[in-house]
């Protein structure tokens, strides 16, 4: 199949439909409170809390023995949930930065699920096969109801942002002055952590422990360099992440033996990469041109002022220089030279220069200005 | 103890709660024995402080003496191990509508996606409460805020493309929207340029025109006398308070700063 084959399957192929919508709604609703994490210095929270998540996924296997997802999932919900939690603990009770507690409590959490893991394979029971799509996630598992699940965690996440908004932007900007103003600043960081985490989990059975958290940062990530406002970066990065979702998925589907989890947070980072590079206001590109078109700018007004001081010795202001008296000023080119000329700021005659009428005007203006702004 | 000299400042436009207050003397701030630690270490020793109504106060001291503190400690921001605050006699949680707070400059990320109208309506949000959104009557007042401290040309700038000073006059305009009774300032000077720091103190001297208490964190002792009518030394514990012309001298600058300046980096 290619692509163009997945994108006249996509809507009448009952498989396809639901990865599809799964994998976009995910991109969308981690896009999302991605922004808030992003915004909130916690990026490496999401990589903890899905980490945190599987010995969760484990351990509701072996206390179930069956590999219902919902069931795995809200094993993985209580875990992750338990593992956020004992990272804020960490970080409001003792001196450790929260860099320290999130790798503490990701490697913790990891290692006992991966040792889990372990046991439950070595298990006599037949069922156990397949906990380990976990790790990476396996979109092609995600049938219509997981999809339900997601679109109503999506719809309640929404409602929630929306209602709060004006709570989540103050405290996300000041915590301390919201503090102040008398919300309960522990009421909203739980709200959203909680949603955090829950999103997370939500993507596990997708894209899996190990890259979920490229799901959380990369859109919020792309979208922050595109606007200087909140509102529109969070519906940006909900737009980047649900479009990684389906273009993942039509390449992995495209493409056989790609699995979709991966492909999708290349995807993602496509996008990270084009807006650095890109996007008007941060990118690199444009600020690397506005930087050359600077430096030129003030090269060119270097040149010319200092061929303005040497016209200005003589009566004659046109009077003809050799050009090699400009080779004294570091910063002359042979370029700004050319465009003086194209300026008619400058005339050239064999080696020689000549400031014209319209130069010497120009650059005894500039250096007025110069003078006024040191005054 | 000055209480009755303050007396005086009161204005028929303030609030029902100073009026209710009136017979008690007029101490819009009063601190009982606060002691806050950070991990065993205390940063206010046992704090008795009562600031009288309508002062423009300077906290002086040196780095690590606790100014930012007591501040954060009397707005409820950081837990005391050991003392209260009232504010007009009620404790501070009663009272938020009558209290202001102008943070550090560099205690948020400017590089925070919005713009300054935005960052001056955040003041508005603690008299909307829960879940309502600004309005109209919230935008203008905004919008007036701005103009006071002159930087409603700047209104939709995004707020990391403001100068220091700027975002600092962005900070005090929030403030200023929340048209409180007492203002509390975190180093409201620190790294503004000269005009700036002159529009600032007449905005300040203004609000204390209007019968307003305004306690800031200074760090610059050359301008005490010639900005504020009030003074409190601090150094871990309360040196001295008084108006500035009677307390404000070598010996107390000596009790504050001497022999403890050195010790006292900690940040």
């Amino acid at each position: 199949m290619n692509l163009q084959e997945y994108f006249s399957l996509v809507f009448s192929d009952y498989t396809l439909r639901t990865i599809t919508l799964g994998t976009a709604i995910l991109g969308a609703v981690t896009g999302m409170l991605g922004s808030f994490a992003v915004l909130r210095k916690q990026s490496l929270l999401g990589d903890a809390i899905s980490h945190a998540a599987l010995p969760g996924i484990a351990l509701a296997f072996l206390i179930t023995g069956a590999k219902d997802t919902n069931t795995l999932l809200i094993g993985a919900l209580v875990s992750g949930l338990i593992g956020t939690f004992w990272i804020r603990g960490i970080v409001t009770k003792t001196h450790l930065k929260s860099d320290t507690a999130l790798g503490l409590i990701l490697s913790l959490f990891f290692g006992f699920g991966m040792l889990l893991l372990t046991f439950i394979q070595k298990q006599p029971n037949a069922n156990q096969a397949g906990l380990d799509k976990y790790l990476f996630g396996q979109a092609a598992t995600l049938v219509e109801s997981d999809v339900w699940l997601m679109a109503i965690i999506t719809g309640i996440c929404l409602l929630v942002m929306l209602l709060f908004w004006k709570e989540f932007k103050l405290l996300l900007f000041d915590p301390d002055y919201t503090k102040t103003l008398g919300f309960n600043t522990k009421f909203i960081d739980v709200l959203i952590t909680s949603f955090i985490v829950l999103a997370i989990v939500l993507g596990l059975q997708t894209v899996g422990v190990v890259l979920m958290s490229a799901m959380l940062l990369a859109p919020a990530a792309a979208a922050r360099q595109w606007t200087n406002s909140l509102g529109k970066m969070v519906f940006l990065a909900s737009i980047f992440g649900a479009f990684s979702g389906v273009f993942g998925t039509a390449i992995s589907a495209s493409q056989d033996n790609l699995s979709t989890g991966p492909v999708i947070v290349i995807v993602a980072s496509v996008f990270v990469v084009f807006s650095f590079v890109f996007s008007p206001g941060r990118g690199l590109l444009f600020r690397q041109i506005r930087f050359i078109k600077n430096r030129r700018d003030l090269e060119f007004q270097k040149t010319l002022a200092f061929m303005y001081h040497i016209a200005e010795t003589h009566e004659d202001i046109s009077h003809p220089h050799t050009i090699k008296i400009l080779n004294n000023f570091q910063g002359f080119t042979r370029k700004t030279l050319q465009k003086l000329v194209d300026k008619n700021y400058v005339t050239l005659d064999g080696t020689m220069w000549s400031l014209t009428e319209e130069g010497f005007e120009t650059a005894a203006n500039l250096y007025n200005q110069n003078i006024k702004k040191h005054e | 103890m000055n209480t009755k000299k303050n007396a005086h400042s009161k204005d028929e436009n303030r609030n029902s709660l100073s009026a209710d207050m009136a017979d008690a003397g007029a101490i819009a701030v009063k601190v009982d024995d606060l002691t806050v630690a950070y991990n065993y270490k205390p940063v206010l020793w046992d704090i008795d402080l009562e600031i009288p109504e309508g002062v423009l106060m300077a906290i002086v001291g040196p780095n690590g003496a606790g100014k930012s503190t007591l501040i954060k400690a009397i707005l409820g921001i950081l837990k005391p191990i050991a003392g209260s605050v009232t504010i007009y006699g009620k404790p501070y949680h009663k009272q938020r509508s009558h209290v202001a707070y102008v943070p550090q400059k560099g205690s948020v990320d400017w590089d925070f996606p919005t713009v300054a109208l935005d960052v001056v309506m955040m003041g508005t949000y603690g008299s909307l409460g829960w879940i309502k959104r600004p309005g109209v009557k919230e935008k203008k007042a905004a919008l007036e805020a701005l103009e006071k401290v002159g930087m409603l040309p700047f209104k939709d700038r995004q707020i990391s493309q403001l100068s220091g000073g700027q975002q600092q006059r962005i900070f005090l305009a929030r403030a200023l929207v929340q048209d409180a009774s007492i203002y509390f300032m975190d180093e409201p000077f620190q790294g503004v340029d000269a005009t700036t720091e002159i529009a600032i103190i007449n905005i300040l001297k203004e609000l204390r025109k209007a019968g307003k208490t305004v306690v800031v964190v200074h760090h610059d002792l050359q301008t005490v006398p010639e900005y504020f009518d009030w003074v409190t030394f601090l150094n871990v514990k309360k040196i001295a308070t008084g108006p500035v012309k009677d307390i404000f001298n070598d010996d107390n600058l000596t009790k504050t700063y001497g022999i403890n300046y050195k010790v006292s980096v900690q940040k």
